[in-house]
């Protein structure tokens, strides 16, 4: 799908509408608007401070915004509290990897189906039947997104003690567990080393076309970003300085003077 | 496989006992199983009594555990539930003149709202806060037992006497021993129930919570609901513990369950080792004979004995039992390959 085609296409999948934020006398966030579409790549882009994680945490509930609204399919998702967002379809990623450090790969990837589960207590413990089948579904699928991820040899090895890198694919597998229908990654090239970033640029690019998924990257890593993206949104003091392509937005200038500085300063 | 394994034995120290790990093998379960159907059949009725009491206190272990090593959530407020399941029971078979066995889900059901409700407020607490506020409720329970307004119902300061049942269908077994294996019978169903529930979903979602809280919620794990769940289990097994303690004793009085009782099953958790559910059961004999062997060293200092004999457990094992087993298993197994 061209840029044009996704642009002219029909309602955004997710839209940002003149969001704020403001802690204490702090505005974070100062009236970012931009819409994401069916299976795009958005690149949040942004200098230190920018607002791109306060971004992030509004669209997974974690802040308030203190006007503006998100829609997701045209229904505001700000009613919502944080552990019923995982159910409309949007995953997380977490910057500085929020895996269950005592439970082994398996496991995290299994409380990744949470929200497309059910169960009550006294079933499980009883093991009943509808349970148990409950439970086999969640074990294929959970062994289909190891494979996928290339983590089968360490499914059973207790998270904590694994390199970073794969804990991070672990952080994946485990939002991919949900369905989601958009993956919101904070910062997914965080600590990894230059060959590491363009298998995950791969990796991104192939979750997007084969599991049909709509990507947010927030991301430092220009050279990801710019490689993978099909559209740029850069934040500077919380508010939106350009919007368009990879090219476009690194030919802006406010962009250039944002993270360059500009000659009179 | 050999590669996981491999993995495994070559990460650090901390990593040789993982949480995970929260069962025993199978052959394993069925040789102490063995042990505790057999055993009474050779003892006398006292020593009958005090392996009752081993499951009992058990069972109180273990919920703390499913709590505490579960969901992440201290309590130092058990002897509360405890008690309420105890007086729940006594109440009902003595006021009432239920049978003894049906008083004990009603205790679980009494004591799981209890819990349940109890942990509503203490969401907004964690860490040693929510430590003091389940202090505060087991100091506060042994005087609102006493209170003159219930006292028609409770003894007031008297306390209960409970009936102790005989065997059921002309069965030619002492009342120790009946009570003996009734409560075996039930502690294996918990026992069970509780594994099923800590590998399900729901006990994933505990075990998220302990882990992270802000990566569970945005797993879809309603971590309020969780919480107050984990701590409405873990009471209403403390209760049927209480309600069996009950019949097993064949008194309830105030003074029974004081804060004492809660810190000593707290005790027992740690040298089970915290989130490993057999240990319970090695967790409850210590806190059960360890007292009675640091007196019979010396009579006058059997305090001090207890302590040194705690701090020696708490420095040579400090994951408890669990490390025990661990290192045991691990030691079999470089024998077999040998």
């Amino acid at each position: 799908m061209t840029q044009a085609q996704l642009a002219q296409g029909n309602a955004p999948l997710l839209a940002v509408r003149d969001v704020s934020v403001v802690f204490g006398g702090i505005i974070a966030l100062n009236g970012v608007s931009f819409d994401m579409h069916k299976g795009a790549i958005l690149g949040l882009i942004g200098p230190n401070g920018a607002g791109k994680t306060t971004l992030f945490n509004c669209l997974s509930r974690l802040y308030q915004p203190s006007s503006g609204d998100i829609l997701m399919e045209g229904v505001s998702i700000l009613t919502r509290p944080p552990h019923r967002i995982a159910e409309i379809g949007i995953g997380r990623t977490f910057q500085n990897v929020a895996l269950f450090p005592n439970l082994s790969v398996m496991d995290n990837v299994r409380v990744g189906t949470h929200a497309r589960t059910s169960s009550d207590i006294i079933s499980d413990s009883l093991k009943l039947a509808w349970v148990r089948r409950g439970e086999a579904d969640v074990n294929k699928k959970v062994h289909e997104i190891l494979a996928y991820l290339d983590l089968e040899d360490v499914a059973h090895t207790v998270v904590s003690g694994l390199p970073f890198g794969t804990q991070k694919r672990v952080e994946l597998a485990r939002a991919l567990a949900a369905d989601p229908k958009i993956l919101l990654l904070d910062e997914p090239a965080g600590g990894l080393n230059h060959e590491e970033v363009y298998v995950l640029g791969d990796l991104i690019r192939r979750i997007r076309d084969e599991r049909h998924m709509t990507v947010l990257l927030v991301e430092h890593h220009m050279g990801l970003v710019m490689s993978i993206a099909d559209h740029v949104v850069a934040l500077n003091f919380g508010r939106k300085l350009a919007e368009g392509t990879p090219a476009q937005v690194q030919a802006d200038p406010d962009v250039i003077k944002a993270y360059l500085g500009s000659k009179d300063q | 496989m050999s590669a996981v394994e491999d993995v495994v034995t070559e990460a650090p120290a901390v990593e040789a006992v993982p949480k995970r790990a929260m069962t025993l093998g199978l052959g394993t379960s069925l040789v102490v199983l063995a042990a505790l159907v057999i055993a009474p059949i050779f003892v006398k009725n006292f020593i009958i009594f005090q392996m009752t009491m081993l499951l009992i206190y058990g069972l109180a272990v273990l919920a703390l555990n499913i709590l505490t090593g579960g969901s992440g959530q201290f309590s130092l407020g058990q002897s509360a539930f405890y008690a309420v399941g105890a007086y729940t029971s006594a109440i009902l078979m003595e006021h009432a003149n239920m049978n003894y066995a049906l008083t004990l889900p009603i205790a679980g059901i009494v004591c799981f709202a209890f819990g349940y409700l109890f942990g509503k407020p203490a969401l907004r607490l964690s860490g040693v806060y929510l430590a003091l506020a389940t202090f505060a409720l087991a100091t506060a329970m042994p005087q609102l037992l006493k209170l003159g307004f219930f006292e028609h119902w409770t003894g007031g300061v008297q306390g209960l006497v409970v009936t102790k049942p005989d065997a059921p269908f002309g069965l030619k077994m002492s009342q120790d021993m009946w009570l003996y294996y009734f409560t075996l019978v039930i502690s294996i169903g918990i026992y069970i129930a509780s594994i099923n529930l800590l590998r399900s979903r729901s006990g994933r979602a505990f075990m998220a919570i302990r882990d992270n809280e802000i990566a569970a919620s945005a797993m879809g794990v309603n971590v309020a609901l969780y919480k107050t769940l984990a701590f409405g289990v873990s009471a209403g097994i403390t209760g049927v513990a209480g309600g069996l303690g009950a019949i097993a004793v064949q008194f309830v009085a105030p003074d029974g369950y004081t804060i004492l009782l809660a810190i000593s099953l707290f005790l027992g958790m740690v040298v089970g080792g915290v989130g490993w559910l057999p240990g319970s059961l090695v967790g409850s004999a210590f806190i059960i004979f360890v007292p009675n062997i640091a007196e019979g060293i010396s009579k006058g200092l059997s305090g001090a004995v207890f302590g040194v004999l705690l701090f020696l457990v708490i420095f040579l094992v400090p994951h408890g039992a669990r490390q025990v087993a661990m290192v045991a298993q691990q030691l079999l197994g470089k024998m077999i390959k040998k």
